[in-house]
């Protein structure tokens, strides 16, 4: 053969960008995918009960490239053993069908494997969704307050205290200059090369911020409401975290009395009996008058019940109500009402008008995030937000 | 890769060719490239490097990539089915492990040039499919990058649907259609003199349309592309013209999905023949016995095709190569023609017939074959009797694996919505991306679109009109 069959080369393909150009496009549309699904996200249990995850995995429903296909669970397969197969075997347990009951609104034959799963930072969600929400009512408090001083010693200088002086580096100038001046060594320290630190006083402004996360447990609150409640919940405190340095939360139970309760206890803990919720505005106005003066703290007391109040209790509601807002930036009510009755509490509240008094009703999922906007609307000329 | 290293391998591929050319194999000229690895996973996610830009390529790259990035998978090469063949080798082999590459890719690239299935191939498709990425991105100018992604989109959500069968004409749906104008044929220019030709034309009986409106197709049609290229009455050119682009990307690697198991079967076969015959040294041997155990291995929930179609080409020639009495007797199998059946089936069968003609009980006891299915929760094993497994295996393999659907009334209603039937062979289709999927039909039809299929044994319709999902039993 005189001409080779082959050649071998080597080429330079640093301007080959066309994978990672569409890679980007990809994550783009993932983006936009989960910025139109916000609302269904809001409401998701792998995000709200991701406590502390820092990449959650996200269903997007419009990312995965749909054709025909065969249904993989209804069809045989082959498959290749080691050499000892047996007929009945079994090779693997479906994680999903075998998880039974309490997978909640899933209920096709195959929940959870009509969509793509993204993997989205928690960061990134966040900012997207806290984008479109604002604080309302925001009051600057007593300044003493909301100014924390720090010393930080980040200079070094050539005057100073003696109580300050920098060893070190005074003894690296007498280094330097003894061998400039042709005799190494550390001896004879001059005033020339003391080094002294100083310190700066740094000045943050600081704000404080005390939720009442208040809670209805009675026998009425089904495991939709209570979700409902705790996905709210959820949003708020991180999305409060973002807006003060420190946040401090007050979870409030009530069904009859009223109690402190913890955060764990606030989620999982079902009570019965009746519903009395003046019982928990007495609670909260107590608290606050006891250690949290409106002066000096951003007051967000919220409330979500099912709307199933003591009729004769109601009159008392909206009293104390009136004696929160007061004290507070904003009330929120949330009522979960799915099945859209007419509750006793809410046709008590449609008369109060106040500002700072937000109510609204969720009747299904996805309405969790328009609660949100509701209680944290953006103001058109609120160009603080970040 | 340091120029003495580009020595080594030059004279190793020039080693490798030789003896691939003893043992007959019949190859392109080969081109070698050396490339990085996140070209490498470009061209794999692509299928071609000079393939068109569209996100789900990118999603597939990010994915591959990744893999590779956490060392679960690696790709070590990547062979294109063009003349000269084109095969790209990752940056970093050993020459050990670019060895085994290049025996394997010769085998290959002559499977390309060889097998019946890739004989109608476009062998210039690497330049077709760059001309193709620069006329998408010129339409991207023209009309918006959205638009033109929407467009493919919906495209590709139907692309496996052409008809790839060798006796078809490569382009026209058939004569019985020629009365019926195609879409885009309708607005001719006009002179103001036309009449004058029907002048010329033999007198129609007037009674005509009252007859039975003829089928439209008079046959299902299998290609869905072409027939939606053609009749489609709202596609735009620029749209038409992405169509029939995507289906000749499609037509080419059609034969790919229909030789997995016998391309891969017959390069793995190959590499081991010619690393055999080399000079190996002791490390060598282990290094190559490594990486080629990492090939072929076996897997519990899929067939691997490389280790599958090994053993049905290692069990072929064993059979001819030695007949029992009653073959020779009967069917006159002369003993020692192994060799030469497999480059027989190698250049006629698809996988199909690969797996028909050539599973046999034996083969499916010693690789221990079973059929599993989902019971309730569980995956489990029902069946290990040989034939079924081999008919499961075929089933399998029927049209590349998709869902055999046809155009079965393209006037559906007389009002131009088109029907397509699901030819249903015993597994249903995954109802939800039926529902998913429709919408992409419809935006390439622009009428409602319908799909029956069988669940459960019966007949079922789904119907999207553009706003709304429809499912009825029939």
């Amino acid at each position: 053969m005189s001409e080779p069959m082959f050649t071998v080369s080597r080429e330079d393909w640093s301007l080959h960008r066309k994978g990672y150009q569409d890679q980007t496009r990809h994550q783009q549309k993932v983006r936009d995918a989960i910025k139109q699904n916000l609302p269904d996200l809001v409401t998701d249990e792998s995000i709200v009960m991701s406590d502390g995850k820092q990449i959650v995995k996200v269903p997007i429903r419009s990312l995965d490239e749909y054709r025909f296909r065969y249904n993989y669970n209804k069809s045989k397969h082959v498959g290749q053993g080691t050499g000892d197969s047996q007929v009945g075997d079994v090779l693997g347990v479906d994680p999903q069908a075998a998880q039974g009951p309490g997978k909640g609104e899933g209920a096709g034959d195959q929940p959870g494997e009509d969509y793509y799963d993204a993997e989205v930072q928690m960061e990134e969600l966040q900012t997207m969704l806290f984008d479109e929400l604002e604080l309302p009512n925001l009051e600057q408090k007593e300044k003493e307050n909301v100014v924390s001083k720090e010393i930080i010693f980040n200079d070094v200088r050539k005057k100073g205290i003696m109580s300050n002086i920098d060893k070190k580096r005074t003894i690296l100038e007498n280094l330097r200059r003894n061998s400039r001046d042709g005799s190494p060594g550390i001896h004879r320290i001059s005033p020339d090369d003391l080094r002294f630190r100083t310190w700066e006083e740094i000045v943050t402004p600081q704000s404080n911020a005390l939720i009442l996360a208040m809670m209805d447990t009675s026998g009425s609150m089904g495991s939709f409401e209570k979700y409902i409640a705790r996905s709210f919940f959820f949003w708020m405190t991180r999305f409060l975290r973002t807006k003060y340095e420190h946040v401090e939360i007050v979870f409030i139970a009530h069904h009859t009395e009223a109690k402190i309760v913890t955060e764990e206890e606030f989620f999982t803990k079902g009570e019965s009996g009746g519903t009395i919720c003046s019982s928990a505005y007495q609670l909260a106005v107590d608290l606050i008058d006891r250690g949290f003066p409106p002066a000096r703290y951003n007051i967000y007391p919220f409330h979500f019940s099912d709307g199933d109040n003591l009729t004769s209790d109601n009159e008392r509601c909206v009293k104390l109500i009136t004696e929160l807002v007061k004290r507070c930036n904003l009330f929120g009510y949330g009522e979960v009402n799915q099945y859209n009755r007419s509750s006793t509490l809410m046709s008590a509240y449609r008369n109060l008008h106040d500002p700072k008094f937000v109510h609204y009703v969720i009747r299904e999922k996805g309405e969790v995030y328009k609660a949100l906007r509701t209680f944290f609307p953006k103001r058109l000329e609120g160009s603080l937000a970040q | 890769m340091t120029s003495d290293d580009m020595k080594q391998l030059e004279y190793a591929i020039a080693e490798i060719t030789e003896i691939a050319d003893g043992f007959g194999l019949d190859y392109y000229p080969m081109r070698y490239e050396i490339c990085p690895a996140d070209i490498i996973y470009t061209f794999g996610a692509y299928g071609m490097p000079t393939r068109f830009s569209h996100w789900s390529f990118g999603k597939t790259f990010h994915k591959m990539k990744m893999q590779y990035d956490f060392g679960l998978s690696k790709i070590y090469e990547l062979v294109i089915n063009s003349d000269p063949c084109y095969a790209f080798l990752l940056d970093g082999n050993s020459l050990i492990q670019n060895k085994l590459i290049v025996s394997h890719v010769l085998a290959h690239c002559d499977f390309f040039k060889n097998n019946f299935r890739f004989s109608k191939t476009n062998r210039n498709m690497v330049e077709s499919m760059a001309a193709t990425a620069e006329r998408i991105r010129q339409y991207e100018i023209e009309v918006g990058n959205e638009e033109v992604e929407q467009f493919i989109d919906a495209v590709l959500a139907i692309q496996e649907h052409v008809d790839p069968s060798l006796t078809k004409p490569y382009r026209g749906i058939g004569a019985a259609e020629a009365d019926r104008a195609p879409a885009k044929e309708r607005k001719e220019r006009t002179f103001g003199y036309e009449d004058l030709w029907d002048l010329d034309k033999p007198k129609k009986p007037q009674s005509k349309a009252e007859e039975a409106p003829s089928k439209f197709p008079a046959k299902p049609e299998k290609d869905l592309l072409l027939f939606i290229e053609e009749y489609s009455p709202y596609l735009k050119e620029w749209q038409r013209d992405i169509l029939t682009m995507l289906r000749d990307e499609m037509l080419y690697f059609w034969p790919q999905l229909e030789t997995k198991i016998m391309n891969e079967g017959w390069a793995s076969y190959w590499h081991q023949r010619i690393m055999r015959a080399l000079d190996l040294t002791d490390a060598e041997t282990i290094e190559y016995s490594k990486l080629n155990s990492s090939v072929v291995i076996p897997s519990r929930h899929s067939l691997n095709p490389y280790y599958l179609g090994l053993k049905i080409f290692e069990d072929i020639e064993r059979r001819w190569d030695h007949p029992t009495q009653e073959e020779r007797e009967r069917l006159g199998r002369e003993p020692g023609r192994g060799r030469d059946k497999i480059f027989e089936v190698r250049e006629f069968d698809s996988d199909l017939s690969f797996i028909r003609n050539y599973m046999t009980k034996q083969l499916c006891d010693d690789l221990d074959l079973y059929v599993f299915e989902k019971k309730g929760p569980e995956w489990k094993i029902t069946d290990k009797s040989w034939e079924n497994i081999r008919d499961q295996l075929v089933y399998s393999r029927v049209n590349g694996g998709f869902p055999y659907i046809v155009v079965q009334d393209g006037d559906f209603n007389r009002t131009g919505e088109l029907y397509l039937q699901h030819n249903y062979e015993g597994i249903e289709l995954d109802l939800k991306y039926v529902e998913r999927t429709l919408p992409y039909i419809h935006r390439l039809w622009g009428k409602p679109v319908h799909l029956e299929t069988t669940i459960e044994e019966k007949p079922v319709l789904f119907s999207y009109d553009g706003k709304k999902h429809n499912r009825k039993f029939l």
